[in-house]
């Protein structure tokens, strides 16, 4: 398989659960670095901690496990210091929104040239089935027996109200779809976020009684529809799926570049 | 030689030595009483090319800093308490990965908010044990503008020397106090740059493997060789592990490489101390105090002598030892509760020797606060 060689084989088998969803955005993430033909030298995938940011140790690039939370931090300094670096943030829900929640929004408003991944399962999974500030009220976790009473956070109506110049939605049952989108914000000139539904049958399927991994990859198709389809103006319940920025603004990194030559002209 | 000579802020010291040394980018977030670094470095760094960014927060700050120390940059952030409470996270990640860095802390009074426009130095103990688990720390002061600017260029050459963070105990007094200082040629204070590995492309590169002489060259990223960076315990190739033997490696190397150099790494001066019947220690603002009252004294014919800590940690214990062993009583002169007086008197001999002179009220200790510690251990009363 052509994406073979962006992996640390060494480093296999993984730790994800069977049925995990972080498996297919792995994949996709990498054929969409393949089919772009990203120089491996010039990738460096930024994580923070959970499930999901496990993806920065297997993949052949230039990689960096941080702290919770933090990914984006780190990445910031790794592509403000070396803009022509191609910086990937693979992130859980939790990891990007709870304890990283303040470093997103910062993110999304800045423009640097990042690619945030989030990887949503509604759960904290590494740590045995917590609910995340992305479950949404009336699901059963470890920290929430009689039901979560937490309203969620929309990922990516939060990133249009933070400023990402690029913002897309799809899910792990629609991997073209979602291949695409990763090509998309990976040459997007600015903060990208890919919103990606991801299966955690573990501790999210199983304690909510929605059956094993193909059951939960169907649900993504039976509640997920295009931006603006008919189907949504029928089923205000339906989650949408797609691009929903992908605008041009100034980008950070080349702006400070113009502030240096600005700054050594006067 | 022309040398320059500028009367500025200890703090704005603090910036030029930085450039001086190498430095290439920062990352800050506005805190008094350390304000002045992050802003001497927006102007001076796009000046010469380098990057300043003003992050979201301290924990992002020092974050930003060690992803570009991993490109190969020479990195700094600066900060006072409550932003170095929010660093602990990130240090000891930066302990733990072994990245370069400098941490400027402008002490200022604590606990919490505390006294942000006050001089203090309680921070001695969380430059030590701030950030969870077994680690060693460097951490460099000076009291005045001249050693600043020496200490400033080792901190970096530390950082790179021990492939590890390196702690700037500043405080409010020494960073705000303006006096002249003078500007150092290039090349007149050695910098130690990156080093790097000469492991060719394609050939199979250890990033935490150290060499005979315990350094681990590096390998910038985006360069040639694409290995892995973690928080976790982590193999030569810096992948996670839990082997036993691996773990015990690790922690044994990063506690090594620093505390089996603290006679390379130590840094101090000493005034009168051949002949001293009472030794003070002191460091920082406190040492300017303690001088002071050792000059004034010695001219009235008293044995006073100064021991004056460039570096805190890791402790020079064999040196305090060795300095105060004729001393009848040794006085440290500190700006908080008592905590370099712990080290001293678990260094020294007889430690019922070791007194303590401090000042806790946000007000500069004053010789006159000194001189009625001596008088209480002379049975004199104040």
């Amino acid at each position: 398989m052509a994406i073979d060689k962006y992996m640390r084989e060494r480093f296999f088998p993984h730790i994800w659960c069977p049925g995990c969803g972080h498996g297919i955005v792995l994949n996709n993430m990498l054929r969409a670095v393949d089919q772009l033909q990203l120089n491996q030298n010039e990738v460096v995938m930024v994580s923070g901690i959970g499930c999901s940011s496990r993806i920065s140790g297997y993949v052949d690039f230039h990689s960096l496990h941080t702290l919770h939370g933090r990914a984006l931090s780190f990445a910031t300094g790794i592509k403000m210091s070396q803009p022509n670096l191609n910086v990937i943030c693979p992130m859980g829900d939790g990891d990007a929104l709870a304890i990283g929640g303040n470093h997103f929004i910062h993110a999304c408003r800045r423009n640097m040239d990042l690619t945030a991944i989030v990887m949503n399962n509604r759960v904290y999974g590494m740590t045995g089935g917590q609910y995340s500030p992305l479950s949404g009220t009336g699901i059963t976790a470890t920290t929430a027996p009689q039901k979560t009473i937490d309203r969620e956070f929309d990922i990516t109506a939060l990133s249009l109200a933070s400023g990402a110049t690029f913002v897309a939605r799809t899910t792990a049952y629609h991997y073209k779809e979602m291949t695409s989108y990763i090509m998309e914000a990976l040459q997007h000139p600015g903060f990208s976020v890919v919103e990606i539904l991801s299966q955690c049958p573990t501790h999210f399927g199983r304690r909510n009684k929605l059956g094993d991994a193909p059951e939960m990859l169907q649900l993504y198709k039976q509640n997920t529809t295009r931006i603006g389809s008919e189907a949504k103006q029928n089923n205000p319940e339906l989650i949408e799926r797609g691009i929903f920025r992908q605008e041009t603004a100034p980008e950070y990194c080349a702006e400070y570049e113009e502030l240096i030559k600005r700054t050594q002209q006067s | 030689m022309t040398q320059r000579t500028e009367f500025i802020q200890g703090n704005e010291v603090c910036a030029h030595a930085a450039l001086y040394a190498g430095l290439d980018f920062f990352a800050g977030y506005p805190i008094t009483p350390s304000s002045e670094i992050a802003e001497s470095m927006a102007k001076q760094l796009p000046q010469i090319g380098g990057k300043f960014i003003q992050m979201e927060d301290e924990i992002s700050s020092l974050c930003s800093v060690i992803g570009a120390s991993l490109t190969g940059h020479k990195v700094m952030t600066a900060t006072s308490g409550p932003g170095f409470s929010l660093m602990q996270e990130a240090l000891g990640f930066a302990v733990m990965a072994e990245i370069p860095c400098v941490i400027a802390n402008v002490q200022r009074g604590g606990p919490s908010t505390g006294l942000p426009t006050h001089g203090s130095q309680g921070d001695v103990y969380q430059a030590r044990w701030g950030t969870h688990g077994d680690h060693t720390i460097i951490a460099l002061t000076a009291s005045n503008h001249q050693d600043l600017f020496t200490m400033t260029v080792e901190a970096f050459n530390m950082a790179e020397t021990y492939r590890t963070p390196v702690i700037l105990l500043m405080d409010e007094i020494t960073g705000h106090t303006r006096e002249p200082v003078v500007l150092p040629e290039k090349g007149e204070i050695p910098i130690i740059g990156r080093l790097r590995t000469s492991v060719p492309e394609g050939v199979d590169y250890h990033p935490y493997l150290p060499r005979e002489d315990g350094r681990l060259p590096m390998s910038d990223f985006g360069g040639k060789h694409r290995y892995n960076v973690t928080g976790l315990y982590h193999d030569m190739w810096g992948f996670p592990t839990t082997d036993p033997n691996v773990i015990h490696g690790l922690i044994h190397h990063l506690m090594d490489k620093i505390e089996n150099r603290v006679h390379e790494i130590t840094r101090y001066r000493e005034y009168y101390l051949d002949d001293a019947h009472t030794v003070l220690v002191s460091y920082g603002c406190s040492a300017r105090t303690a001088l002071h009252v050792v000059t004034s004294r010695r001219s009235r014919g008293e044995k006073l002598g100064l021991l004056e800590l460039q570096s805190i940690w890791p402790f020079p214990a064999e040196l305090v030892r060795a300095k105060c062993e004729h001393a009848h009583y040794i006085l440290v002169v500190e700006m908080n509760m008592g905590q370099v007086v712990h080290e001293v008197k678990k260094a020294v001999h007889e430690p019922e020797r070791v007194y303590l002179a401090n000042r806790v009220d946000g007000e500069f200790i004053t010789p006159t606060d000194v001189r009625g510690i001596m008088r209480l251990i002379h049975g004199r009363g104040v």
